[in-house]
């Protein structure tokens, strides 16, 4: 594949899509997928101590990055904007400060930063990178959340069918999976801390059956 | 009452902790660590229940999971009843609430008792399917009779107040039972370092060892017992689970296993406790060490209570210190089986005899007994017993070598107990879950696991292997295989020194005969629960049944709760002498899961309730809730249907929607539409090829209707594709088919285009979409955009880039109702906030919210159909008359091209969608009606197709409706009746479906 | 319930992860005018049964969204192999 600078017209239009910004002024606040459940209202008056806790990362920038690994050139593109390049190790994630980089497919990376930053990292992928390839701004479409504690993971078993034991699930790792009869890009961040990906339309269900699966160990909501 | 058959001293029973529980509305006492059934027996309770089909007394014979009669009713109040418990499995607890499942009015007084007397003759198998199947329509009516009757306990009527859980298990090796063998593997295996699971349905690990007097390395059995699972719990990668059955072996060593956490605590779970666990276990490795159960022998009466089997008397006498009568007699045709006259005679109460149908036993245990001095009667039988609700004597005489016939004259002796022993029959359940048939054989006079394709090693009992050192060894030799496998190295394992006691040969009998035939003797069950007799399987061959399949489902044995872990194999034994064949000819019936009953509870784990299926939302939904709306299920979407003001019927509603919207401006969350984002500079191609219609000269900024159909030619989603970017696109499916049609892309992608450059993206979730339609919606959106909203700069099927309430936006003029339209995309985080902002500048226009029910009649006024309402995988383009969005002229061959040309689907006089005017205006079709041409023709009328969609349209002031019907677009102007199940009938002019602006004026304003 | 090894994400998951897609390796007919109907329907409607070896077409749906083909036993459930697609199997029916 090709330089930039000698980029042939029909690979130009190969990257022609359209972006946007697709954020207001800060005078208006954005409302996440789990906005309704004011869960800072819940930090606040919940209990302090449990087995499991839930924190949502809110209003994250998502990036969906398709691309062929094997090409040399836009694999350095991402390094360029990034500051670190795709984990082409099935499974792997890696981190770069404030942007994290998921494995999703041979050809699929999930990439989140801070919100205000999308459109900007989404411009500097269109500027730096060639040929053939599609970014999609999904961040109005899913949110993270951060469960952690002593029992984390006896309440994830009772939601994923993946195994979660430190032999087979070592910090860094993340998986695609079923949650419940919902979904969810599930990675490991500590020993007893988890990420969870999920989608929008789902974040109410999956926030009630985590509040159900944790019952026996208490859950705590931070803000 | 006292408990008359406690003994005072031995057994696992503390009894510093008196325990109260009820039966039947009666108190009693027991001790902590008894289970329902010890409690019971020690309190002399002979009778717990009343047989399915004779309604005869029966008592308790077992001690394990095998129980065919102790199923009892548990439960204090309505909300916490469970059916269909074993008291055997039953642990108890103080304030246990127990009933007996069958008998009515009750167990000691019994009407259909009376039945089973008289009716014992003429109730023979097959008794219910020949008498009450037909006429078939009155077996409802015999069902409720029959089921009161012969009882099958009850569900509860109120909701379960506890919280059920499932949790997914991975795991190296799974071992299946806690006995000596299952210890075994399992403490060679986590030495090893393997990850174990350890799962037992008894309350304690220990398995046979909990219940008899041996010694392993000199000391009580159970001592071993207590360090191998102390070392067992200091493992981090050990799981150990007791009262946990494990109840299902499914394909690639996936294991269910049924977990009751507090069952044994209290009638209901502790606050903040879960009661039963459903564990899904995947294992690398499975060991199944479920040990045997042993067979009663089936001779004359054997059901009166106080016949039990002989390993059952002994578990009660030396786990709970309970002796159940007074005068035992043993019927044996082993010599394992003495070991209950010892124990029985240990206890200090009377062996009236030891009858065993061998000739000339002699192993140690019959030397043992001899010694002390007890009756040992051989070569005969006990042929019947005397007694109704419990044994009073029994008929003993000699038999034949081959146990086939009496040889002599009948004894008869006093007794209360029989216990009788035919042998063992290993535990196979579960390797036959996946398939594996059963294997005979004669050494062991059993059924063993057959082979398997499964990762599974066997170990103990289950092979045959009866004496502890064998199961030991076998245990060991089973972890280390499986440490093995996995790659780890071996572990040291030091077993303990077991006592070797010497047997003699066993007999092969299952059957004892009587002094009459098998038909004219007293009855000789072969399976307790349900009713099943030796004489009822002999009648059953007679009749030309010759599959134990086919005798098993006429006869009903093994159908039972209990699975016929008791009977079976005395069934087959009785069946292959009949029919003159082996056992092994005659083979055996599979198990299946579940291993034991399970509760419901168990299965759906947290799946009920609002967690039952997922509800999807859309960013708008906490306005749509606020603001009254009724929701619709649309897949797992919950979109509103429609939104009443206070006092408005569904219709009332319906109608101020429809018209607000053609009349000034309406509002629908459209969010839950598919959309997908498609890029690369092979996109326009790949459209090509699955839409029906041209996108090569589509432009940036216009958007595009499209078909899409199967390889068969039939539509299967529709929607609108805007074109982005030169090589960016934005789908819109329906929403029931987002998943369906992303999976349809990329199948095609993947497995035979893969060489196109091309991705597909969901931005279903991304995208909050609001579709305001009407004459004024052009007025209301300027107010919120600085988007030149003009017709001339802005049309019809135009997308813009803009703001709408300060927020950026895709905004595209499409329409669904035919008005003036725009569909506003704001991310989803944003939604919200354009949605009122809408509504705050929309008052003035009385900006009306309408549901997906005014979406419908809004769309049918204009003919526009709903792929899977109007259409159901058997129409073409063509059929929906909407051959212009068919491009024939494209290169390619798109998906259905060839499919649409073919013979049956260019036929004439297929079914085609038409619109359908009633001749009375206010006649609404019901939709699914079927058509006629002649409404006279004799039933069965020629029904010429269905009506898909019909509203009435306020708008219009009559009834619209959509339809097939055959040949339908040249019958225009013609009549089809619709002939209703009320006897009405209403007639329809067949027309175009659009009713309303067929010139499609009014969306291009 | 069947444990299917994902090629692409190179471990084991649960079936429940995956969707089955009917029988592996129907090419598309590249000229489907030039087909009868019968080559047609046979394409459509004509799927093998067999008892024993079967080549089917799988997608890790929950997962990487990828599809791959299975060669599993029709009796016994075991999967005999896995393989991307364009691989042939080295596992084969008789």
């Amino acid at each position: 594949m090709s330089d930039l600078n000698v980029m042939t017209p029909e690979e130009v239009a190969a990257t022609k899509a359209a972006v946007m910004n697709q954020l207001p002024g800060a005078e208006i606040q954005g409302q996440s997928p789990l906005h309704h459940a004011e869960l800072e209202v819940l930090a606040q008056k919940g209990p302090k101590q449990g087995g499991v806790h839930l924190k949502e990362l809110k209003l994250l920038g998502h990036l969906m990055l398709r691309m062929n690994p094997e090409n040399a050139d836009q694999l350095a593109a991402v390094e360029r904007v990034l500051g670190v390049g795709l984990p082409l190790q099935p499974l792997t994630s890696v981190e770069n400060g404030n942007y994290s980089i998921r494995w999703m497919s041979p050809d699929e990376w999930l990439i989140i930063v801070p919100g205000a930053e999308t459109f900007d990292i989404e411009s500097k992928f269109r500027d730096e990178m060639g040929g053939h390839y599609s970014l999609v701004n999904s961040s109005g479409g899913s949110t993270v959340l951060k469960v952690s504690g002593d029992n984390v993971v006896e309440m994830l078993k009772k939601s994923v069918p993946v195994d979660l034991h430190d032999s087979e699930f070592p910090v860094g790792k993340v998986v695609s999976t079923v949650f419940a009869k919902s979904g969810a890009v599930v990675r490991r961040t500590g020993e007893k801390e988890f990420e969870l990906v999920i989608r929008r339309s789902f974040a109410d269900y999956i926030w009630l059956w985590i509040q159900d699966a944790s019952r026996e160990f208490g859950l705590v909501v931070e803000a | 009452m006292t408990q008359k058959n406690r003994l005072q001293s031995g057994g696992r029973i503390d009894r510093s902790k008196s325990l109260t529980f009820t039966y039947n509305g009666k108190s009693y006492q027991g001790f902590q660590g008894d289970t329902l059934a010890s409690a019971m027996l020690a309190n002399g309770i002979d009778v717990i229940g009343r047989s399915f089909k004779y309604s005869r007394p029966r008592g308790i014979v077992a001690a394990g999971a095998e129980e065919p009669n102790a199923v009892m009713q548990l439960g204090a109040t309505e909300a916490t009843q469970v059916p269909n418990v074993r008291a055997t499995q039953q642990e108890l607890f103080n304030g246990l609430v127990s009933a007996s499942t069958n008998g009515w009015p009750n167990v000691d007084t019994d009407l259909m008792g009376v039945v089973g007397k008289i009716g014992g003759k003429m109730m023979p198998p097959g008794f219910y399917y020949k008498t009450f199947m037909f006429p078939q329509s009155l077996w409802h009516t015999y069902e409720g009779v029959i089921r009161k009757a012969a009882g099958l306990g009850r569900s509860p009527l109120e909701n379960d107040p506890d919280e059920y859980d499932t949790i997914n298990q991975h795991c190296d090796v799974m071992i299946v039972g806690a006995g000596p063998a299952g210890l075994a593997a399992a403490q060679t295996a986590a030495r090893a370092g393997a990850r174990v699971i350890i799962a037992d349905e008894q309350a304690e690990f220990g398995g046979s060892l909990l219940s008899s007097k041996e010694l392993l390395d000199g000391k009580p059995a159970t001592e071993w017992v207590n360090t191998v699972v102390e070392e067992l719990a200091g493992y981090k990668d050990v799981m150990m689970l007791p009262r946990s059955t494990v109840n299902g072996y499914h394909d690639h060593n996936f294991l269910t296993i049924h977990q009751r956490c507090t069952d044994h605590i209290a009638d209901k779970a502790p606050a903040g406790q879960v009661r039963q666990r459903m564990h899904r276990v995947r294992a690398k490795w499975v060991v199944l060490a479920t040990g045997a159960h042993e067979r009663p022998l089936v001779f004359s009466n054997n059901d009166v209570p106080g016949c039990m089997v002989a390993g059952a008397v002994s578990t009660y006498i030396n786990r709970y210190g309970v002796v159940p009568g007074n005068d035992l007699v043993l019927m044996t045709t082993n010599d394992y089986g003495y070991q209950t006259a010892l124990d029985w005679d240990d206890a200090g109460r009377k062996v009236v005899a030891i009858v065993d149908t061998r000739a000339n036993p002699g192993g140690a245990r019959v030397e043992a007994a001899r010694k002390r001095g007890l009756n040992v009667i051989t070569g005969s039988a006990v042929i019947e017993v005397q007694g109704s609700k419990r044994v009073s004597g029994v008929s003993v005489a000699p038999i034949s070598a081959d146990g086939k016939q009496v040889t002599g004259s009948v004894t008869k002796l006093s007794a209360d107990t029989v216990a009788s022993s035919g042998g063992w029959s290993p535990v196979i359940h579960l390797s036959c879950h996946t398939g594996s048939r059963p294997v005979w054989n004669d050494e062991i006079v059993g059924f063993l696991p057959g082979p398997t394709v499964q990762k599974q090693l066997t170990a103990g009992g289950i092979n045959g292997k009866y004496d502890t050192a064998a199961a030991l060894a076998e245990g060991l030799e089973a972890g280390q295989k499986a440490v093995s496998e996995i790659g780890l190295a071996a572990s040291e394992v030091a077993l303990p020194a077991a006592e070797s006691v010497e047997e003699g040969a066993p007999m092969s009998l299952f059957h004892i005969p009587h002094l009459k035939s098998t038909s004219a003797a007293p009855k000789q069950f072969v399976d307790y629960q349900n009713d099943v007799t030796a004489a009822g399987i002999e009648l059953a061959c007679r009749e030309g049944y010759e599959s134990i399949e086919h005798v098993k489902r006429y006869t009903a044995m093994g159908f039972g709760t209990d699975q016929g872990k008791l009977g079976n194999i005395n069934g087959m034994a009785i069946a292959a002498n009949v029919l003159n064949q082996t056992i092994p000819d005659t083979g055996t019936t599979i198990f299946r899961p579940n291993y034991t009953p399970i509760t419901f509870g168990a299965i759906a784990g947290r799946n009920c309730g609002e967690l039952f299926d997922p509800e999807r939302y859309t960013a708008m939904h906490k306005w749509h809730v606020e603001h009254g709306a009724k929701f619709e299920d649309v897949g797992q979407w919950k979109r509103p249907w429609y939104f009443p003001k206070a006092g408005e019927s569904m219709q009332d509603a319906l109608n101020r929607e429809c018209k607000a919207t053609r009349e000034s401006v309406g509002i629908l969350d459209a969010s839950t539409l598919g959309k997908i984002d498609i890029q690369g500079k092979d996109a326009r191609e790949f459209l090509g090829r699955v839409y029906t219609n041209a996108w090569a000269k589509l432009a940036v900024g216009k958007c595009r209707y499209g078909l899409m159909c199967g390889e068969d030619g039939m539509v299967f989603d529709d929607g609108v594709t805007s074109c982005l970017g030169e090589n960016h696109f934005l789908m819109t499916t329906t929403s029931g088919g987002a998943a369906r049609v992303l999976e349809w892309l990329e199948l095609y992608h993947q497995t035979e285009w893969p060489e196109m450059e091309v991705y597909f993206n969901t931005v279903t979730d991304h995208w909050a979409t609001m579709t305001i339609s009407g004459p004024n919606s052009r007025k209301l959106l300027a107010e919120l955009t600085d988007c030149d909203l003009a017709n001339e700069n802005f049309g019809f099927m135009d997308w813009k880039q803009t703001t709408v309430a300060g927020v950026p936006a895709r905004v595209f003029r499409i329409s669904f109702t035919g008005e003036l339209s725009y569909e506003i995309n704001v991310q989803a985080n944003y939604g919200l906030h354009v949605w009122e902002k809408l509504f705050e500048h929309g008052e003035k226009y009385n900006l009306t919210p309408y549901g997906t029910e005014s979406m419908h009649v809004l769309r049918a006024e204009k003919g526009f159909i709903i792929a899977g309402q109007d259409t159901d995988g058997s129409v073409h383009p063509y059929d929906l008359g909407m051959g212009w969005a068919v491009s024939q002229n494209k290169p390619f061959s798109f998906i259905g091209k060839r499919g649409m040309a073919r013979e049956d689907c260019v036929r004439e006089n297929r079914k085609q969608l038409v619109g359908l005017k009633t001749t009375d205006p206010k006649a609404v079709i019901p939709e699914g009606a079927q058509g006629v041409f002649d409404p006279k023709a004799p039933i069965p009328m020629p029904m010429v197709g269905h009506v898909t969609s019909s509203y009435w349209s306020e708008n219009l002031g009559h009834s619209v409706a959509m339809g097939f019907v055959k040949g339908g677009l040249d019958r225009m102007g013609e009549k089809v009746y619709y002939p209703l199940a009320d006897g009405t009938v209403i007639e329809a002019e067949i027309c175009s479906p659009i009713f309303l602006d067929p010139k499609g004026e009014r969306q291009n304003v | 319930m069947l444990h299917i090894y994902c090629p692409h994400c190179g471990e084991y998951r649960e079936e429940e992860e995956f969707h089955a897609a009917g029988q592996a390796h129907l090419a598309r007919p590249l000229d489907p005018e030039a087909c009868s109907d019968k080559e047609w329907g046979e394409f459509l409607f004509f799927r093998k049964n067999p008892r024993g070896l079967h080549h089917e077409l799988w997608v890790h749906s929950a997962g990487c969204r990828k599809f791959f083909n299975v060669t599993r036993d029709t009796q016994t459930y075991e999967i005999k192999e896995v393989y991307k697609i364009g691989e042939k199997p080295s596992v084969v029916a008789e």
